[in-house]
């Protein structure tokens, strides 16, 4: 008598004979009819026609029967909403019932019910139950806050449950701790600012003690919320690592991963002296061994982690090597891992033992594991010096079993091989070429065709070995392309004599037969340099190398702190963070290591602070490729990867620029039978594109005549500087809103997402109001707009000067900081004008002392015309007089925080300057120290911005005349 | 948290859903084949599979994937963990984890899988509750059920749920008072083709079958509790007094569990008892080739070995084999290409022995890998660690209980290039 039999079915009208069973009248037969309903559901089938039916089973002292039926309407009530009412009085009953497992059912299951009427009945007993006398109960309904919290988040809050789902980490009982922790946690996760979660030492404590005594999935989620807390100093981070490290030695492997998150973040506040620090370090290389005897599933993730810790800490692990060594059955995923983190921990001390595995693993069947082992010696060949020779003979011995693809992967990494040692391993050239009919890989064909260029001038038949590959040159891919056109120009400047017929091919096949822009591009390039200077030529194309670096493949430092703080998660199996990745980006909070804090300096952190570690330990990493310049010569070898061109690139970019943009729409249409004779100086693109761009700016400026001035957009964060993300933009204000415009620009070669922006804390509070709202991801070399409301509500702290903002813009390939002035006259407010006889008395208040007095130069206004400009930017004349000919403007303004600023302006008529007198202000306290002078002189650059406004070049001025008569506005007639 | 589970049987068929939270359509298992199939075995499967909206989870056992969706940001190890955890109570619960088992018990398997997660945390996952909650099904019980309509669902909170000791339920009784613990220990190890150790480690666990009555508070004490420096306890063992005395102290959960496991690093020297020598040739161009193997004692400290049995990958050129063997049975097959030989007691005056010939695909050349050979065997009444125990001891209950100790080596993946 098994269940099986539930599955069986008479033909015809299953669900008919179904719901008689269910009306049936005998008890054994309602139970048996639930129990096949509950089958079919249980392999997908849809049963929600029954569901009158089965509801009407629910009142029912038989426990089994009252499971079996709330486990049917977890699933249907969804699909029946008016129905699912009908169980409402049930539950509602149950919630009272004297024995607790069936509270806590009633309570469990009614959470589960997705349905918005039920919640309203839902409170009550939840309420309830949440004060049980029992911790079962309790506990079940802490989770059940949670669900009813992912249905209708306002009626949690309204009803007050998150209160007391916090009061109840205070519980006596660990389990119940556990519970309000893990529901805590998730509501917080989807709520990222409502701060739930109040991290102090108090609550620390409970959750301290919570994790000896509850369950190990009680644990998990305890020591996940404790990696979120920030200790105040080392001392309280060394006391709260002793009290996780037991976790280390728990049986279940994702309370260890766990704890050993809470110490890889905590130990970054402690001091490395202390000798605590070491004994950490020692306690946690054996819970990760650990982690890899387990089943395979597990090992992948623990491996993902360890990659992590490994590059973060390699010392925890730099003796156990050979718990990474590859077995024959591992599943594919483990090897891979394994072997990307023997490379990680290859050192002088152990690589002979690291190549003889890797020479064993290139043996073996699996073609993916072969290769990345043969990839495998060459890494460690430009990783530990010492070792090159070696590796290189291994690599050789491997090209020697002749194995096509152990071969083409082999010679890939010698070139590798021969960037890092140039000049060093060449005598392996000859043993390489003999292998050239059997590379049929783009990849190994580019690597030696790069190798033959190089040496060009050592391997006497390198002309011939070209030419061979230029036969089928059409039929070849790109980076072949690419590169036999660079191998040959090499070749060329190395032996000019006999190849000139060469070049003369691969350029004119690079030139007129191809329809690749990128190689089309290149071959111009090169014929020019060569038409018209070879000496320059051969300094670009046989330029020095820079060499490649040591592991191209580390996470990014600050990307890596990050990640520290994410392990144990899918962040970290991914290695990207969660805003990367996690649905829809929401409630994603960075999180950055703690920085190093003794207990004997104050307390205070920087809130925003840029994450990462400090200048000092980064690796210095040269991108392999993918820089500008390198692509441009000859390293052309992979899919280029957006980095940071090189410093000398100015020039360089500037050429790739006007070629790559003006010529190829110029060259598109019409055949070219030679380059072009007379090329435009690179650097007249720029500044035209510029001034137009200014130009569109000011007018822009001027349309919005509310509005005050507004700076023309200015290079905030130079592409070089952030992957290829340009940032330019000004400050606006119009009518009482401080807006960011902002220009991205995306100069990298892939596509940017997930943009977000966060502001320091700065000087007048400013921050966004909104969040960066860029709705299309920003494909390369597109520009998006975007206006950005600021609001003045943000925190508040000085800055050195005091209108700096600094500001972290992140997208999906990094955070980025830059920092900006902001002009001050954004925030000017528009009831800036003071009250005549209030403005008389506190004139008279204010000290000599504290007046500043600057000139305007070159300011051709009367009277008139700059209080209105000057009102335009809400700095608003309060009185005018006219002593001894010179008018006399007397002005005040009112910054967002309150504080007033008088200034008086004397124009004299016919004197194209003016002079503004301000004292400084201090009128309203501070909320903090303000340096006078300092202020007073920003206002002085906000006035003689507001003014200076008027004076652009004339052909700006005309535009601008031409545009006010068109809205029938007079522009003010100048004295001049 | 854990949203859904599907079960998934070999041939791609999903015999089984469950949803936690609202009912996550099957067809995102359709992401979970597309893997399946890249992948060319069901071992290879990747246990992290990202999906547009969901992320898949999935374990791999007794030929079922336990394929686990969940949405928001978890931790993968919890979701792991938790899914082996389901699968040792469905074996604990049926005796064999299987799907015809799992579909004749599917009312249980669902009401087991409730109590397991609520809202997609962990509610009751120690096998001594749940199975107060939900008793597993004997026949005694399905037909006393039948007659007295009475359930499977126990009816009563389960008293060990909320107490200090939630791995013990309270007013356990028995008449005959024993305590069983089993020292296992597995050996990892990878040998090179001349024979000397590229790495050797040691897992050891301590399976304990505890029938005491009443609440025991039991301590075992080691001879050499220093080999213990990497160790992961079953979280009734007192932490403290492990870190001071090097004791273990605890109150035993009522039946099987595992005590501890452990972990003795690749830095011990650790004994290698078995050696094998072989001899496996290829030519190229010759359509034979010749195989010898002969497997011996090393380090057995006086015992024997048992239950050797050798398997081997053959290369795919060979094919076919016609092998000798002194003692025990061999089989090729030539379809898989798997060689195996249940060799059974090792003789030391005899090291068994397994030769003969190889026939090649004519023609090609010498196959590029060489075959691993993986080792089975066992060794009973010695950890090779040299881990023993010194004593058990009793407090807090009054009668005499009846104490046991067995010691076990195996080869776990016990792995010989050559």
């Amino acid at each position: 008598m098994t269940d099986s039999k539930y599955f069986t079915t008479t033909k015809k009208g299953e669900i008919f004979e179904l719901k008689a069973e269910l009306n049936s009248d005998k008890k054994e037969k309602k139970k048996e009819a639930v129990k096949k309903v509950i089958a079919s559901m249980t392999v997908g089938k849809d049963v929600s026609a029954l569901f009158p039916d089965v509801v009407n089973c629910m009142q029912t002292d038989n426990l089994e029967l009252k499971k079996l039926v709330y486990l049917y309407l977890m699933n249907y009530a969804k699909s029946q909403p008016d129905m699912a009412i009908m169980a409402v009085n049930t539950f509602v009953k149950d919630c009272e019932d004297p024995n607790p497992l069936i509270r806590a059912l009633a309570v469990r299951t009614m959470g589960c019910i997705r349905v918005d009427k039920i919640t309203e009945y839902l409170c009550e007993p939840l309420r309830k139950c949440l004060k049980d006398e029992d911790p079962y109960v309790r506990k079940t309904a802490a989770v059940c806050v949670a669900k009813l919290h992912d249905i209708n988040a306002q009626l949690v809050e309204d009803q007050g449950f998150l209160d007391t789902l916090k009061d109840l980490i205070s519980d006596s009982n660990p389990m119940v701790v556990a519970n309000a922790v893990a529901a805590l946690s998730e509501i917080a996760e989807s709520h990222p600012s409502s701060n739930l979660l109040d991290l102090n030492p108090q609550s620390i404590n409970k959750l301290l003690t919570a994790l000896n005594e509850c369950t190990e999935w009680g644990q998990i989620f305890i020591l996940d919320c404790l990696a979120n807390y920030t200790p105040k100093d080392d001392r309280e981070a060394q006391s709260i690592c002793e009290r996780v490290t037991p976790r280390l030695s728990h049986a279940n492997s994702a309370v260890v991963l766990s704890a050993v998150k809470v110490l890889m973040k905590f130990m970054e506040m402690l001091s490395k002296d202390l000798d605590y620090y070491g004994t950490l370090l020692k306690k946690l290389a054996p819970p990760l061994v650990t982690l890899l005897s387990a089943e395979p599933e597990l090992q992948y993730v623990a491996l993902r982690n360890i990659n992590l810790i490994v590059q973060k800490r390699p010392e925890i692990l730099k003796h156990e090597m050979k718990v990474f060594f590859v077995k024959y059955n591992d599943p594919i995923y483990v090897k891979l891992e394994k072997l990307d983190i023997m490379i990680r921990l290859a050192s002088q001390a152990n690589i002979a033992q690291v190549l003889a595995e890797l020479k064993e693993y290139a043996t073996e069947v699996d073609v993916d594991f072969v290769r990345k082992a043969v990839r495998a010696i060459g890494r460690c060949a430009i990783k530990v010096e010492q070792s090159a020779e070696r590796c290189v003979s291994t690599l050789l011995d491997l090209i020697q079993t002749k194995v096509n693809y152990v071969v083409q992967e082999a010679i890939v990494v010698i070139k590798d091989i021969f960037r890092k040692y140039p000049n060093k391993y060449e005598s392996v050239i000859a043993t390489l070429c003999e292998n050239l009919d059997s590379l049929d890989e783009p990849e190994a064909r580019a690597a030696m065709i790069w190798i033959v260029g190089e040496y060009a001038e050592r391997i006497d038949n390198a002309d011939e070995l070209l030419e061979s590959f230029l036969e089928g040159f059409h039929d070849e891919s790109t980076q072949v392309q690419l590169q036999l056109l660079t191998g040959i120009v090499k070749l060329f400047l190395k032996k000019p004599t006999e190849t000139q017929e060469l070049v003369q091919q691969v350029l004119s096949l690079a030139t007129q037969d191809s329809d690749n822009p990128d190689l089309r591009d290149r071959g111009y390039i090169y014929w020019r340099l060569l038409s018209t200077d070879p000496v320059a030529a051969k300094e670009v194309v046989l330029a020095e190398k820079p060499l490649i670096s040591e592991e191209t493949d580390l996470i990014e430092p600050t990307l890596l702190d990050e990640l520290i703080c994410y392990i144990g998660t899918l962040a970290s199996v991914y290695h990207k963070p969660p805003s990367a990745f996690v649905e829809g980006g929401r409630g994603v909070v960075h999180k950055s290591l703690p920085p190093r804090t003794a207990s004997s300096e104050s307390a205070e952190s920087p809130e925003t602070a840029p994450a990462g570690a400090p200048p000092g330990e980064q690796p210095d990493v040269i991108p392999a490729q993918g820089d500008l310049l390198g692509d441009l010569l000859n390293l052309d070898l992979g899919p280029p990867v957006s980095g940071p061109p090189l410093t000398t690139s100015s020039v360089q970019m500037g050429a790739v620029d006007l070629l790559g943009g003006g010529l190829d729409s110029l060259i598109g249409g019409t055949n070219f039978v030679a380059p072009p004779t007379a090329a435009v100086p690179a650097s007249l693109g720029a500044p035209i594109g510029s001034g137009l761009s200014d130009l569109f700016d000011l007018t822009s400026g001027v349309g919005t005549l509310s509005g005050s001035y507004v700076a023309p957009k200015a290079v905030w964060l130079p592409a070089m500087k952030a992957k290829g993300l340009e940032i330019s933009g000004t400050f606006t204000r119009q009518v009482g809103s401080i807006s960011m415009d902002l220009q991205l620009t995306n100069k990298a070669l892939q596509v940017m997402t997930d943009f977000a922006i966060q502001f320091n804390r700065n000087s007048f509070g400013l921050a966004p109001a909104a969040p960066l709202q860029v709705h299309a991801p920003l494909s390369p070399n597109q520009t998006v707009e975007i206006s950005l409301p600021l609001s003045t509500v943000g925190s508040v702290m000085k800055m050195e000067p005091l209108n700096n903002l600094q500001v972290a813009v992140k997208n999906n390939i990094d955070v980025f900081y830059f920092s900006t002035l902001y002009p001050l006259h954004i925030l000017f407010v528009e009831d800036g004008k003071m009250d005549r006889q209030m403005f008389l008395a506190t004139w008279k208040d204010i000290p000599n002392e504290n007046e500043a007095q600057f000139q305007i130069r070159d300011c051709p206004l009367n009277a008139e015309a700059a209080s209105s400009k000057l009102q335009s930017s809400n700095i608003f004349t309060v009185a005018k007089r006219n002593v001894e000919g010179q008018d006399m403007l007397y002005q005040s303004l009112k910054l967002t925080n309150g504080i007033w600023v008088l200034a008086e302006l004397r124009i004299q008529p016919g004197n194209p300057s003016c002079t503004v007198r301000a004292p400084a202000p201090t009128l309203r306290p501070w909320s903090l120290p303000f340096v006078p002078c300092q202020g007073v002189v920003l206002v002085e650059d906000a006035v003689q911005a507001s003014l200076q406004a008027w004076l652009e070049p004339e052909s700006v001025r005309s535009l601008k005349r031409t545009f006010l008569e068109s809205f029938h506005i007079h522009p003010v007639r100048l004295p001049r | 948290m854990i949203h859904s589970l599907f079960l998934i049987n070999s041939s791609g068929d999903i015999f089984l859903e469950k949803h936690w939270k609202s009912v996550v359509s099957r067809s995102v298992c359709d992401y979970f084949f597309e893997a399946q199939e890249r992948a060319t075995e069901a071992e290879n499967v990747p246990p992290v599979i990202p999906t547009p909206h969901h992320y898949l989870l999935s374990v791999y056992r007794h030929k079922i994937f336990f394929v686990a969706v969940i949405q928001t940001e978890v931790p993968p190890l919890f979701v792991i963990e938790f899914l082996h955890r389901v699968v040792d109570t469905f074996q604990d619960y049926f005796g064999v984890c299987s799907e015809p088992v799992i579909k004749d018990n599917v009312v249980v398997v669902y009401e087991v899988l409730e109590e397991m997660l609520d809202n997609g945390f962990p509610l009751a996952t120690e096998s001594n509750i749940l199975k107060e909650l939900i008793k597993p099904p004997t026949i005694l019980r399905t037909v006393v059920n039948t007659i007295t309509g009475s359930t499977n669902v126990g009816d009563q909170l389960p008293t060990g749920q909320l107490s200090v000791v939630p791995w013990r339920r309270t007013g356990v009784k028995y008449t005959n008072n024993e305590a069983y613990f089993d020292v296992i220990e597995e050996i990892d190890a990878i040998i090179d083709k001349s024979g000397s150790t590229i790495t050797a480690e040691i897992q050891g666990v301590i399976d304990a079958c505890v029938k005491l009555t009443g609440m025991p508070d039991l301590t075992l004490s080691f001879m050499n509790p220093r080999l213990l420096d990497d160790v992961s306890f079953h979280p009734c063992v007192r932490f403290k007094r492990w870190e001071s005395e090097r004791i273990l102290s605890f109150i035993p959960p009522d039946g099987n569990f595992r005590l501890l496991s452990y972990h003795v690093s690749a830095q011990n020297l650790v004994a290698i008892p078995v050696y094998v020598k072989h001899n496996i040739s290829f030519r190229d161009s010759s359509s034979l080739g010749r195989f010898e193997i002969t497997v011996g004692p090393k380090q057995t400290m006086g015992k024997t070995i048992e239950g050797v049995t050798v398997t081997s990958q053959m290369p795919k050129g060979v094919l076919n084999m016609s092998l000798t063997p002194s003692q025990g049975t061999h089989t090729f097959d030539p379809v898989t290409k798997m060689l195996s030989w249940d060799v059974g007691k090792i003789n030391p005056q005899k090291p068994p022995n397994l030769k003969g010939t190889m026939s090649l695909q004519a023609g090609a050349s010498k196959p590029d890998e060489n075959p691993t050979i993986n080792l089975q065997f066992k060794i009973q009444q010695l950890a090779i660690s040299g881990l023993k125990v010194n004593r058990l001891d009793m407090y807090g209950e009054k009668y005499k209980p009846f104490k046991g100790i067995k010691y076990m080596t195996k080869a776990g993946k016990f792995q010989v290039r050559t």
